[in-house]
């Protein structure tokens, strides 16, 4: 972690905590203004704070061809300035009033959120409200603002070896969705921004009936409905576009992307399979497939773990992951790293082998039992801190679930049986569906890309979130 | 990660331990103390039912021989990697069946782990954890297994260039000084280290008269007190003694250019801090807000991200040793621009040296640095981790109400005081990881 990252760590750590395994039982309260904003309140009186985020259903995938980026470009610009609030000026006030501010861009979604004592909740509502009404921009501010977007694009993907890899990688795995392009955009595109190109954006999405309000914290939804109601509710609603997710076609060739660089010294494979969606796709994969990534890598007692590490010793680490929320259809990923002195060529086929056991055999009545289990028990955690309710809940309005999906979650994960994940294994787990990207070191001889080459050739970033 | 910039988040992390919502309103921390004369401090709280427990041991990876570089990290590795009669994979997999999460941690100057369970899984938890503690197995395939996971880490942070900035800067500032080399080690003393010297290690640097525990969570101090026995009783009364030299940073004013084909220049960069016993520790705080601590309120981002957009980040911090302190931060930036992000940190350590702050930015750091502190308070094993930072620092567990006053109490005088001594814009030494122009 980066000096330079300070800012965003606080959204990476509540980032881990918001996986699929802590989506569950908030208790939330709603409501829904007359202009379409809906309203989440999920009270924890622990310590008298809130956490105020606004969450607007537009990201990187909403984008047009040309402008790859803007939605993450506009994210920074709300902090720019409105009609009565200076650029610069928000998170001024904010820190002023002892709060702490900072905004994130995902392909599916936007997120702005403030942390602070509960009495001044209202200022900060006063402020955000009036920068989805107000925003009023000008190029003195722009023009350095995309210069830090450039360097926030160098520091998170050109300098990082791993990013560029999975840039290719998403790139390679999403042909026709919106989600081929990076979240923060591509470096020329970025450079073409004009700022009416900004205003427009905003313009087109940031509206009431678009975004969802979530207040975590010292608070219940009594006391601030009035509130809410006069800042966000003189808002007035606006037409908003429709969101597409173009569906990928059925895959028909394993693909691969390798990326060599002189500075990696420890390599590693990737693979990333087309996945259903709570969404998009075959929608009744997305909870066995939970359970599948936890008997495939969850933690140290996992199937690849077990086989890859402990076993056969050729292996530093191997994970699973899978995020079912999105619009569109989203990845299984899979991760090894090799053990120091093993070479790529004896862990691939170890790895291969385990997954095709995976797909061809499946999973026992056991392995289903104990990862329920599991998952179940992170029940108990969800309501600790308040900021997971936020995270988990924000995440699944701005894609297409409700409340009641993810209030729903232990139960809905306690019906899979171990037909169903078996099934799952085999219908993801297919050579065709996958992108494997491997990471490796320049071999001796290798011409040496140039830095701006470098900076050229990097593409594609999904499930990231920037600020 | 670097011990440097380690360091400073962890700072972050503890510092903003300031008192606007006065705590007290909200917790009533006790002071617990065994039977068997273990103490913990401890916040009752029955809202979820959720034990969270931190704990540390004063005496960290500093105490490392040099030829043994890591193995205060490979030890505590492997302290949830199997104990008594379980096998590595039978302690996980209870661990992970019962959704119990035990883990440990070797600092510069302490050992830390923690626990959280929920209440159902209470007892089972805390005689894991007393497994942990005083049977760890070190079983051979394990050892190998850990070792062979923190040389692959080794060499991934050979990738990174963050991690290589802040392992040189660390090495350039302390170069004769444990605090100088990383905690994790390095290949040669990784591979060094024996079976003999694992199972040696907890006898030696795991004692009682080290410990400082702190409880959050659904249970009472009359349930806390016999777990306190059971859980740490068994470990040895006294450890080492904590033998780790006073050290000032060797802080020349050099840059130190380490060359890679990467778009974008690293800077870190540091010279003397003040230690957390400092008398002009508040005021130091206060003014570190001011140049580069305080986000978007501070000068240092202002003028090089907000002004020039030369980075996406810059920061400062005070990272404090329990034997020596550093002032440090870090940017990143296009390698055409480096030259000119370094002149202007230069320029504002030296604006802050000669001119200390403004009424008025005095005003906004202190209502930030006091009223932000509640939100740290975010889960119960964030609380419990605060309870073990006061303690670590010896600041006193009243201390949540006084410290809203210690930092109301500084003045513009005190800031410039502080930043006189401190701030020595010669002394600044740097290291850049990158292809920066114009600098050697």
């Amino acid at each position: 972690m980066s000096f330079a990252r300070r800012l965003a760590v606080l959204a990476g750590a509540v980032l881990l905590m918001a996986g699929p395994a802590n989506a569950q039982m908030f208790n939330p309260e709603t409501f829904t203004l007359k202009n379409g904003l809906q309203v989440v309140v999920i009270p924890n009186h622990r310590v008298p704070v809130v956490s105020h985020m606004l969450w607007y259903k537009v990201g990187s995938a909403d984008e047009v061809a040309g402008k790859t980026g803007l939605a993450h470009m506009v994210e920074h610009m709300m902090f720019k300035g409105t009609k009565t609030v200076p650029a610069g000026a928000f998170s001024k006030i904010v820190a002023q009033n002892g709060g702490r501010d900072n905004a994130f861009t995902t392909a599916d979604y936007t997120a702005f959120y403030q942390n602070v004592a509960v009495d001044k909740l209202e200022l900060v509502m006063k402020l955000e409200a009036d920068r989805m009404a107000n925003l009023k921009l000008e190029d003195k501010d722009f023009q350095p603002e995309r210069q830090v977007v450039i360097e926030e694009r160098r520091m998170r993907i050109d300098n990082e070896p791993e990013a560029l890899l999975e840039e290719q990688m998403t790139a390679s795995l999403y042909q026709v969705a919106p989600y081929h392009h990076p979240v923060i955009g591509w470096r020329q595109e970025i450079e073409g921004y004009q700022l009416s190109d900004i205003v427009e954006f905003h313009k087109r999405w940031y509206a009431p009936n678009n975004a969802v309000l979530i207040l975590s914290g010292d608070v219940t939804a009594a006391q601030v409905r009035p509130v809410v109601e006069k800042y966000y509710g003189a808002v007035p609603a606006r037409p908003v576009p429709t969101r597409l997710r173009e569906a990928e076609p059925d895959p028909v060739a394993a693909r691969s992307v390798e990326l060599r660089d002189e500075d990696v010294h420890q390599p590693s494979w990737n693979r990333a399979y087309l996945a259903p969606s709570y969404h998009q796709g075959d929608t009744t994969l997305a909870y066995p497939l939970q359970v599948l990534s936890e008997i495939v890598g969850g933690g140290n007692t996992s199937r690849l773990y077990k086989a890859l590490v402990m076993d056969k010793k050729l292996a530093a680490s191997a994970d699973a992951g899978y995020g079912p929320q999105a619009l569109g259809e989203t990845s299984f990923d899979i991760s090894v790293s090799p053990s120091p002195g093993v070479a790529m060529e004896q862990l691939v086929p170890a790895i291969e082998d385990e997954l095709k056991k995976l797909a061809d055999s499946g999973v026992t009545e056991q392995e289903v039992a104990r990862a329920k289990q599991r998952l179940k028990i992170s029940v108990s955690y969800a309501k600790d801190s308040f900021h997971t309710g936020p995270r988990v809940l924000g995440a699944a309005l701005t894609t297409g679930e409700t409340v009641a999906d993810v209030e729903a979650w232990p139960s809905r994960i306690e019906a899979v049986t171990a037909a169903q994940v078996s099934a799952a294994a085999k219908a993801v787990l297919q050579d065709q569906r996958g992108v494997t990207g491997l990471l490796l070191p320049t071999r001796p001889g290798d011409a040496t890309v140039s830095d701006e080459n470098r900076a050229q050739r990097s593409m594609g970033s999904f499930g990231r979130e920037l600020r | 990660m670097s011990r440097v910039m380690t360091k400073s988040l962890h700072l972050a992390a503890a510092l903003l331990l300031t008192a606007w919502i006065a705590p007290a309103q909200a917790f009533d921390i006790q002071r617990v103390v065994s039977d068997g004369g273990v103490e913990a401090w401890l916040i009752e709280d029955h809202a979820n039912p959720i034990i969270a427990m931190n704990f540390a041991f004063r005496g960290g990876a500093a105490m490392d021989p040099a030829e043994k570089g890591g193995l205060s990290n490979m030890a505590v590795s492997l302290m949830d990697e199997g104990a008594g009669d379980m096998d590595s994979q039978t302690f996980q997999g209870k661990l992970e069946d019962l959704g119990i999460s035990l883990g440990y941690g070797a600092g510069d100057d302490s050992i830390y782990g923690h626990l959280k369970t929920v209440t159902d899984n209470r007892d089972t938890a805390f005689s894991m954890l007393a497994l942990s503690l005083t049977k760890p197995r070190f079983d051979q395939d394990a050892i190998e297994r850990i070792r062979s996971q923190i040389l692959a880490d080794l060499a991934h942070q050979q990738q990174d260039p963050q991690a290589i900035a802040g392992r040189a800067l660390s090495k350039t500032l302390y170069p004769d000084h444990p605090y100088g080399r990383a905690s994790e080690g390095v290949e040669a003393s990784v591979k060094a280290i024996s079976r003999d010297d694992l199972t040696a290690w907890p006898t030696h640097r795991l004692g009682r008269d080290r410990l400082i525990i702190g409880v959050v969570g659904d249970l009472t101090a009359a349930q806390l007190k016999p777990l306190l026995d059971s859980t740490f009783g068994g470990l040895p009364e006294k450890a080492d003694p904590v033998a780790v030299p006073e050290v000032q940073a060797n802080a020349t004013g050099h840059v130190e250019v380490i060359r890679r084909q990467i778009p974008q220049s690293v800077v870190l960069f540091g010279e003397q801090g003040v230690k957390r016993t400092d008398p002009d520790w508040y005021a130091a705080y206060v003014m570190n807000y001011v140049l580069g601590g305080g986000g978007f309120s501070s000068r240092l981002m202002t003028e090089v991200r907000v002004k020039r957009g030369l980075a996406y980040g810059v920061s400062t911090g005070l990272s404090p040793y329990q034997h020596g302190a550093l002032l440090d931060g870090g940017t990143a930036t296009r390698n055409e621009k480096t030259a000119q992000s370094i002149a202007l940190i230069r320029s504002e350590w030296q604006r802050m040296a000669e001119g200390g702050i403004t009424p008025q930015e005095l005003a906004d750091a202190k209502t930030y640095l006091i009223g932000s502190y509640p939100l740290q308070m975010d889960s119960t094993a964030s609380i419990a981790s605060i309870l073990v930072a006061i303690q670590m620092d010896n600041l006193g567990i009243d201390y949540l109400d006084r410290r809203a006053a210690l930092i109301d109490k500084i003045s513009a005088e005190d800031v410039q005081r502080v930043a006189k001594r401190l701030l020595d814009s010669k002394a600044l030494t740097f290291v850049v990881v990158g292809n920066p122009a114009g600098l050697e």
